[in-house]
């Protein structure tokens, strides 16, 4: 009789994690679920998803379009586009968290300079920052700051300069940063 | 929308594009991997060369088999060194290369180690790798570490382990089972995230145990979850509790409402979205209950963020089609929404208000559509005009104006999808608004006079030929016809001229000019359209009143076999002496035509779709009729969908297929074994009839050998009396079982004599009854006439719903539910509803049936069945009586 929905369905997931360049190319991308198999549906997918938000202003707010079945979330910021993506029943603002946590932690990392360039002088950082946020579609982390701290701790090289006092500041940025834009 | 767009720098754009990965090969960067072998490793190197690595696999690079593992080997050999980065850029590139098992225990103790670090860091990820990359055997050695790692005091730790949990139940339920205690205490956590995870874990595990979920619940809407997520999983889990629970509880009294509803004053918006959304999708919500949810999304529908605007406006259209009422407090802020910049937003608010809106508000709405329409997708268009369709069918009196906006966006640009969800709305309201007939049609000529669609164009003249002759001045119309074929591709001519043939059928008047039209045909350069003419020309033109009556039967009757097993029959048909007899192809509909899904309440006959699927019985024909103990039973008249005999996850799945002949009935059990260890041979079911006088066992087919996961079939035919004979079986599945050796697949020559007691099965009344849909039920029903009509009146007792009364009577008889009557609008007291279906013998039978509810839920029926044997009629009476 009732449908027994099975517990994985009822968890929020997320399909993808992509972040393009303003042209539509890939700068990192990491997929969770299966829905696209191949390489080759994985760059149609982008394509769909970077041509139909092209004409929209998404630089202030996140912003979100519906296709296929999937809930996509994105925002702009200098040359790159976010997107998250999760299936049409998800919370749309758990999905909006994960973008944000996204986008700002890439900021923190990259010290504001969020670039397509400085971006791929960052890559290492830029998938761990990924792969701190997003475990097989299961949301490990959405908090900026967290996540920047994780991934910043690798920096902690014992042959480059001790980059402490850079990082702390790169933190209180952060966090006026966010404090900023909760304010508003 | 007029917002610059992406801003391009040009001069970049002239330049090489400057990237650290510019030229990248894959053949040089595996060369560099070089490195990782080198006795003095160079971290800030080798992580370089693990980026490159990293950004070719993003890239859609693949690397192949060996070079994989000539990547991975040299990779372990970084864990020598003790430089954090590096380490981190080792677990990723290891998740990503994904190694096989045996190269798995290359890099085991190196993690373990890592698992037992004393840097956070190092134990989180090394858990998330090795649980990533592990196999069951490996697991029961780290399983202790793990169990410690869930309740270490280092959030980061603690997550990363019930993440890992939460995949390897997918995997190893037994083992993650085990955890149930440390997850437990985990839930309690005070970081937010430990608690999410935990939850979702302990959700899983004890996902298949209704009591303890619930019990999980009731303690947690209880406490405090701190997390906004876990508050999220949580409101979902109460959900589910709350659907399960339904039907025990009185009504009023819901369980954990009130928990939903103090979820909607949370401070974190998703976890108000999760709740709102929760409280309008209970079953049966009622206005009390669904008024605090509209008021917090009505406040979510002006805030500033998209996503949230978003969130609320989909949640509140999905409240229109149920409880369009509750959300009419909710209009203004929507309207407002029509010009948002986020056009989702916008097609979702004008599709929620032409839901919730009234008769004096269409014409304002329109004028703000109409302006909308132009800047948005042909995806959110047809939203559109599907949703005013159904507006202008709750309010006919304003068709005017929406017929007016159809036919102006049916002039605009458009493709396929959009233009004939605007066609084909035109048609339904053309035959449910009379008043709308001729302005529709003239809509309509007009389109196909400049429609690039050979499809629109030909279904259209189509139903111009139907409706065209019956309007006041049928002559209008033979312009924009005969247009058709001066101006147009083979096709669309061809249809143009039998259109013009049924408007010279039915109109007297014009038979003579139709003619000279007819004849010019006869020097079309298409076969197809000659032919047409030469055929209408010659029958139409003939003197006696027969054959007149046979033309307008071939022009005008339906085709009344679906078009698939019409083809399928022509192609086994072997030219001879014999000429093709339509009659012999099976009518029987397997499933609704797309069109009445998309446009549920009515039928679109003249422009619906082809019926795309494919019958089944003649798959199921086919097979019988390869088997001889069969082949004598005649032709099948019904195969009845297939009924479960077992149990969901059981070792043994048998389903059974009833296939009703006019003598004979056939079981056909479908058997699937789902025990690897096992082979069954010699399978049969036993059946017992001792409840079933009227059947007699003639034959029965056993199935030799059943090995596991490949379903077979066993026969058991019977032999019945004439007409819809009924009964009740009970069946025991007898086989031989053999042990079978699952490494080398080879089965014991010992086998043990077993049996597998199977569920009752039952022959009622509706396995005799074929779902045969009419097109146009009215019709059908005036020229059955009264003379075999029977009419009475039941009550059917307190019901759930209307609904449920409907449906357990339509699933009763067994037959077709026509024009969309089945479905029941919620809230009604009353419905009618349309049937038609065969019955055994060949025998049309229609049925009209009409309920009403009172206060105490009380339906009574009224039954009126019309066909052409009063004994049939009968039949259907007993039926229901007796069912």
């Amino acid at each position: 009789m009732a449908h027994f929905a099975s517990s994985r369905d009822l968890c929020p997931t997320v399909k993808n994690i992509l972040l393009l360049d303003s042209e539509g190319k890939r700068v990192a991308v990491k997929y969770f679920s299966d829905d696209w198999p191949t390489n080759s549906a994985k760059l149609a997918y982008e394509k769909t998803v970077f041509t139909r938000t092209l004409k929209t202003n998404a630089r202030a707010e996140a912003e979100i379009a519906m296709f296929e079945n999937n809930i996509v979330i994105y925002k702009f910021v200098q040359d790159l586009h976010f997107f998250v993506t999760g299936g049409d029943n998800d919370n749309e603002l758990v999905l909006a968290s994960v973008l944000q946590g996204f986008c700002d932690a890439v900021s923190l990392i990259l010290r504001n300079n969020v670039e397509k360039n400085e971006v791929l002088e960052n890559l290492d950082l830029v998938l761990l920052c990924i792969d701190e946020i997003v475990d097989g579609g299961m949301i490990l982390e959405t908090d900026a700051v967290t996540i920047a701290g994780k991934v910043a701790s690798n920096n902690i090289d014992p042959g480059a300069p001790l980059s402490e006092q850079t990082l702390t500041q790169a933190l209180a940025t952060a966090r006026e940063h966010i404090t900023r834009s909760l304010l508003t | 929308m007029a917002q610059p767009l992406v801003k391009k720098d040009d001069d970049q754009d002239d330049e090489v594009e400057y990237s650290p990965f510019y030229g990248i090969e894959k053949g040089a960067v595996l060369q560099e991997a070089r490195v990782f072998n080198d006795p003095q490793l160079d971290p800030r190197r080798c992580s370089q060369v693990i980026t490159k690595l990293l950004y070719l696999l993003n890239q859609g690079d693949t690397f192949t088999q060996r070079e994989a593992t000539e990547v991975f080997f040299a990779v372990t050999k970084l864990f020598q060194s003790r430089d954090i980065g590096l380490r981190r850029m080792v677990y990723l590139i290891i998740k990503e290369l994904s190694p096989s098992s045996d190269e798995v225990i290359i890099v085991t103790s190196s993690l373990m180690k890592d698992m037992n670090s004393k840097t956070d860091m190092y134990r989180a990820n090394a858990i998330r790798v090795l649980c990533r990359i592990t196999d069951g055997t490996l697991l029961t050695q780290i399983e202790r570490y793990l169990k410690q790692a869930i309740v270490d005091k280092n959030p980061v730790v603690a997550s990363a382990a019930l993440i890992s949990g939460i995949h390897l139940l997918q995997t190893n339920p037994e083992i993650v089972k085990r955890w149930s205690n440390e997850v437990q205490e985990a839930v309690q956590s005070r970081a937010a995230l430990v608690q999410f995870h935990a939850l979702a874990l302990l959700h899983q595990i004890r996902q298949n145990d209704r009591l303890a979920v619930s019990k999980l619940v009731t303690s947690l809407t209880r406490g405090t979850v701190r997390s906004p997520l876990a508050q999220c999983l949580l409101i979902r889990y109460t959900s589910q509790v709350i659907r399960e629970s339904s039907g025990n509880t009185q009504p009023g009294e819901r369980p954990f409402f009130d928990y939903l509803e103090s979820c909607l004053r949370h401070k974190a918006e998703m976890v108000i979205l999760e709740a709102a959304r929760a409280i309008t999708e209970l079953n049966g919500v009622t206005n009390r209950e669904l008024t605090p949810a509209i008021t917090v999304l009505q406040l979510f529908l002006s805030s500033s963020k998209p996503v949230l605007r978003f969130a609320a406006v989909r949640t509140l259209n999905k409240v229109a089609m149920t409880h369009p009422l509750a959300v009419t407090n909710c209009n203004i802020d929507m309207e407002s929404l029509i010009s948002d910049q986020n056009r989702s937003i916008a097609t979702l608010a004008i599709t929620t208000l032409l839901k919730t809106g009234n008769e004096s508000s269409v014409d304002r709405l329109m004028k703000q559509i109409t302006n909308f329409m132009s800047d948005i997708a042909d995806e959110f268009k047809i939203v559109v005009v599907e949703a005013i369709r159904s507006l202008c069918l709750k309010f006919p009196l304003k068709y005017r104006s929406l017929m007016n906006f159809l036919s102006n966006i049916l002039r605009e640009e458009g493709g396929f999808e959009y233009k004939k969800a605007i066609v084909d709305s035109i048609v339904i309201l053309i035959r449910d608004i009379p008043e709308a007939k001729e302005s529709g049609l003239l809509h309509l000529c007009e389109f196909i006079e400049d429609c690039e669609f050979t499809y629109l164009s030909t279904q259209i003249l189509h139903f111009l030929g139907i409706e065209g002759p019956k309007t006041s001045d049928p002559s209008k119309y033979i312009r924009y016809i005969y247009n058709r074929v001066h101006l147009e591709n083979a096709t669309v001519r061809a249809s143009a001229v039998t259109t013009l043939a049924k408007f010279g059928a039915m109109v007297e008047s014009l038979k003579p000019r139709i003619f000279v039209l007819l004849r010019r045909c006869l020097y079309d350069n298409d076969d197809e359209v000659r032919d047409r003419a030469t055929l209408y020309l010659k029958t139409l033109g003939a003197d006696d009143t027969a054959a007149i009556t046979d033309a307008k039967e071939f022009l005008f009757g339906s085709l009344d076999v679906p078009l698939t097993n019409l083809e399928a029959s022509l192609k086994n048909y072997e030219p001879s002496d014999e000429p093709f007899d339509i009659t012999s192809v099976p009518r029987e509909v397997k499933s609704q035509p797309l069109a009445e899904k998309r446009a549920p309440g009515r039928t679109a006959t003249g422009l619906a779709a082809p019926a795309t699927t494919t019958s089944t019985i003649d798959t199921y024909e086919s097979l019988i009729s390869s088997i001889p103990e069969f082949s004598s039973f005649g032709k099948l008249f019904k195969s009845s969908a297939p009924v479960e005999l077992t149990e969901a996850e059981t070792e043994y799945a048998v389903n059974v297929v009833k296939h009703i002949f006019d003598g004979h009935v056939l079981f056909q059990y479908n058997c699937t074994n789902t025990i690897p260890e096992q082979l069954l041979e010699n399978v049969t079911v036993v059946v017992d009839a001792s409840d079933a006088e009227e059947f007699s066992e003639i034959a029965s087919k056993p199935l030799q050998s059943l090995p596991y996961d490949s379903p077979g079939q066993t026969f058991v035919a019977f032999e019945k009396t004439e007409g819809p004979t009924v009964g009740k079986f009970s069946n025991i599945l007898k086989f031989t079982v053999k042990e079978v050796d699952p490494s080398t697949g080879e089965a014991e020559d010992d086998g043990v004599d077993d049996e597998y007691q199977l569920e009752d099965l039952e022959v009622v009344a509706a396995d005799y009854m074929q779902k045969v849909g009419v097109s146009n039920f009215r019709n059908a029903w005036e020229s059955m006439g009264p003379d075999c009509e029977r009419v009475d009146e039941y009550g059917l007792g307190p019901r759930e719903s209307l609904a449920e009364a409907v449906t357990a009577v339509i699933n009763l008889l067994g037959m077709q539910p026509c024009e969309g009557t089945e479905v029941v609008p919620s809230n009604s007291r009353s419905h009618s509803c349309l049937l038609s279906g065969v019955f055994i013998g060949g025998v049309k039978v229609l049925v009209r049936l009409s309920f009403g509810i009172d206060g105490q839920k009380d339906v009574a029926m009224k039954l009126a069945v019309r066909s052409e044997d009063e004994s049939i009629s009968d039949a259907i009476h007993e039926i229901v009586a007796s069912g």
